[in-house]
């Protein structure tokens, strides 16, 4: 399922002219992802949370040529999965 | 930030009653849980996929006292960033 996918389910689900379905699912997204920029700590009950974890710069290696490659530090978002999604993945 | 800012968001955004963005922010991640719960994986272009994995069933041992317990087949969540996202981030 993709993102046109969620706007269609809701917008036939509540009744939303599609147009509008697509603007409210673009607005969650980038509320969640300027949140996440900022360092922010996103949780959404039932459903898991965000947070943003910072990892120092390393020397890596290129497995396919052995050549050597600086890791610049950066910033990736963690996601930790809600507990009542996380039972409904288990028992299907 | 909880689900209370992104209904906010969208209310500024749409200008419907807060009830009825609360209920289209409920929709979009009820859609997601209920997807996820089917193993089919959501995938959101710009943000990340969300990918239900498999792991094998496997011998495990309690640390405490060594004892050997068998650990079942279990589904787990994976959070697959997008890159688009990801340079999104670091390029602040």
């Amino acid at each position: 399922m993709n993102k046109l996918d969620i706007i269609n389910k809701l917008a036939a689900d509540l009744g939303l002219n599609q147009k509008i379905a697509k603007i409210a699912v673009d607005t969650i997204v980038d509320t969640i992802k300027k949140a996440i920029i900022d360092g922010e700590r996103v949780e959404i009950r039932g459903f898991g949370s965000f947070t943003l974890r910072s990892y120092k710069g390393y020397k890596g290696r290129n497995p396919k040529s052995g050549e050597v490659v600086e890791v610049s530090p950066k910033r990736l978002p963690y996601f930790k999965v809600g507990k009542e999604l996380k039972d409904m993945i288990w028992k299907g | 930030m909880t689900k209370i800012e992104i209904v906010a968001s969208l209310y500024e955004k749409l200008g419907f009653s807060k009830r009825e963005c609360a209920n289209i922010v409920d929709a979009f991640f009820q859609t997601i849980k209920e997807t996820l719960a089917k193993e089919e994986n959501v995938k959101l272009s710009g943000f990340g996929n969300f990918i239900v994995k498999t792991k094998r069933a496997r011998r495990g041992r309690n640390p405490q006292t060594g004892e050997e317990i068998k650990i079942a087949e279990r589904k787990v969540l994976n959070f697959r960033l997008s890159q688009v996202f990801k340079e999104e981030i670091n390029s602040k």
